[in-house]
């Protein structure tokens, strides 16, 4: 089992949502954050007074998948996240030791379907 | 069904009554309460049987004298009610709303707080003294106790001040100048200035700035009053003087006492909700119509050019505030063209009803430079923190609508100082352009004295600053145990 959490521009998230789906992946959790990797934010002037936003909107997308469909997975956001400028975002990938369904207790990846 | 019925039986003897009672009383339905005297019904009937044609002519044209009269109060009171609400509009919602976005969050309910109070405060103290302070007597620096508890305030007209209108119309007309003149303050004070402070400053310096000001501009005798005996007649339509001058100095004297908020200017404090400052000056635009083209105090010609006026110089004063910034930036920005707008709106006010269309619309595109320097250059340069801009705006933009009066006055929209003399410089006079250095220069001495005397009496009885740790928590849960947003689910 793997973890994937992905940092993905606001803009890319719904059609990232929507091609996931149709790979047939059924379940993720999506957090607003905020950040910067290389892409500096922008300067923003009230009156006169300009301040430096560093820290930008991102979405944050986390899923914990069986090993056959990593590649799959990664593919696919690849595809449909990039938009070929700073600011894009990364995947991490990590390996997952346990899951465990708590409504029935199943284990393993049987738990992640 | 029972109350349909009720209602029925209510309204046939409502239609019996209407149609039985003008047999008795030929006119005086329409009649304005103030003007029209009951006695002109009863004189009515005699008249059609005298037998002399003269002394019935006579009788008519007396009739018909008053129910002009009480035409005309009829029209200039409904104006003049509505402009007395849409300037308590301009306060709230307009000014908390306006200032309410440019504050950070946490401070939201404060600043709102601040102008909501003013409108309790200033009410009761407008009806027990105020309004007397302003327009009782007639003293070169202050009014007296004349209209103390608005004694003799009633339907009968002021013929000093408004010949055609109730003199409680009047009366509540100038208590909505008094409530926001104190508000616009705020705007300098905020995010540090504890909420008992700022209640009791504001009401002591409504008692010991505005009112002498506005006696001496606008009251009879004052020394500063331009048609009713002045010895400096400062031309001040609507209050450049005695609102923005004076709210607009004291807010930069607040500033420079009360320091700058803890962390300015390293750390970024930018407006919370620039669409409730939209809002909020949108709101100023139109209630400022009330404000000024009401300051005709009647329904007429006058009425409509200050109206003219002050819509032209609000429209260049966003307009060149807006390409000030677009040049400087590269952008455009919102906050920019509603700041314009507002300057514009202040520079016209002393100007409104003395200026035609065109040198509007060269007033409203000099305060939008002018202030837009003021609030971006000169603010920097000196490093006093007037949060939101009280004094770049108000002051700033007070003073110079107040000097440009004087260029720009002419006899042509308002004869003020009688049939065929020249009023502004333009017009001939330049003299006026002295007045009202004289008037700027009065304003500007009673609001930074007066000010920082009331700063220092409030310090010590209240304090004026919040703590640094309530600074940091933030305004609205400090003082006020409350917060402007709880967007949890």
């Amino acid at each position: 089992m793997m973890k994937l959490e992905a940092i993905i521009q606001p803009s890319r998230f719904e059609s990232v949502k929507g091609a996931l789906l149709e790979i047939g992946i059924e379940g993720m959790t999506v957090t607003e954050v905020r950040g910067h990797g290389r892409q500096k934010g922008h300067t923003e002037v009230y009156r006169g007074r300009e301040y430096t936003v560093d820290l930008l909107p991102k979405i944050k997308l986390e899923l914990v998948l069986p090993d056959k469909l990593v590649d799959k997975v990664v593919d696919t956001i690849l595809k449909t996240a990039k938009t070929g400028k700073i600011g894009d975002g990364k995947i991490f990938l990590t390996r997952v030791d346990e899951a465990i369904r708590i409504r029935n207790e199943e284990r393993g990846e049987n738990a992640l379907q | 069904m029972r109350r349909l019925a009720g209602k029925c039986c209510f309204l046939i003897c409502l239609m019996l009554g209407t149609t039985i009672l003008p047999s008795a009383s030929l006119m005086a339905q329409q009649g304005g309460p103030s003007v029209a005297t009951p006695s002109a019904t009863s004189s009515a009937a005699p008249s059609a049987t005298s037998s002399e044609p003269g002394k019935a002519l006579d009788e008519k044209l007396a009739q018909l004298d008053q129910r002009v009269t009480a035409a005309q109060s009829s029209a200039d009171n409904a104006w003049m009610l509505v402009s007395a609400a849409l300037v308590l509009m301009m306060t709230g919602p307009g000014l908390a709303l306006f200032y309410g976005g440019l504050v950070r969050r946490k401070n939201t309910l404060a600043i709102m707080m601040q102008s909501f109070a003013l409108m309790g405060v200033i009410t009761v103290l407008w009806a027990l003294v105020g309004y007397s302070l302003c327009f009782g007597g007639n003293g070169p620096l202050i009014g007296g106790f004349e209209h103390a508890f608005l004694r003799g305030v009633g339907a009968e007209p002021n013929a000093d001040y408004a010949g055609t209108i109730p003199q409680t119309t009047f009366m509540v007309y100038q208590l909505m100048f008094a409530i926001i003149t104190p508000a616009l303050i705020t705007g300098a004070t905020a995010e540090r200035l504890k909420f008992s402070g700022t209640v009791l400053f504001l009401t002591l310096w409504f008692l010991v700035v505005y009112a002498p000001l506005a006696h001496m501009v606008w009251g009879k005798g004052g020394f500063l009053n331009a048609s009713l005996g002045g010895k400096f007649p400062t031309l001040d339509f609507a209050g450049g003087t005695v609102v923005h001058i004076s709210s607009g100095v004291s807010a930069l004297v607040c500033a420079l006492y009360l320091k700058k908020r803890t962390g300015y200017p390293q750390k970024p404090m930018p407006p919370h909700s620039l669409t409730l400052s939209f809002i909020g000056a949108c709101l100023l635009w139109v209630g400022w119509f009330g404000f000024n083209a009401g300051s005709a105090l009647a329904s007429n010609g006058l009425a409509s050019s200050a109206f003219v006026a002050t819509h032209f110089a609000a429209a260049t004063a966003a307009l060149s505030w807006s390409a000030a910034e677009w040049i400087k930036n590269g952008k455009a920005s919102a906050l920019g063209a509603i700041s314009g707008a507002v300057a514009g709106l202040v520079a016209i006010t002393p100007a409104a009803g003395f200026v035609g269309p065109m040198p509007a619309l060269v007033i409203g595109l000099v305060a939008g430079l002018f202030c837009y320097w003021m609030v971006t250059k000169v603010k920097a340069v000196f490093g006093y923190d007037d949060s939101l801009d009280a004094f770049g705006v108000h002051g700033a933009g007070g003073t110079i609508g107040a000097l440009l009066t004087g260029v720009f006055a002419q006899a042509v929209i308002n004869p003020i100082f009688g049939a065929g003399k020249a009023v502004g410089g333009l017009d001939g006079h330049w003299g006026q352009v002295g007045n009202q250095l004289v008037g700027i220069a009065v304003a500007w001495a009673f609001a930074l004295v007066g000010t920082f005397i009331l700063l220092k009496i409030v310090d010590a009885i209240t304090g004026l600053r919040v703590t640094e740790d309530d600074e940091v928590t933030g305004l609205d849960i400090a003082l006020h145990g409350e917060e402007a947003y709880n967007l949890e689910p």
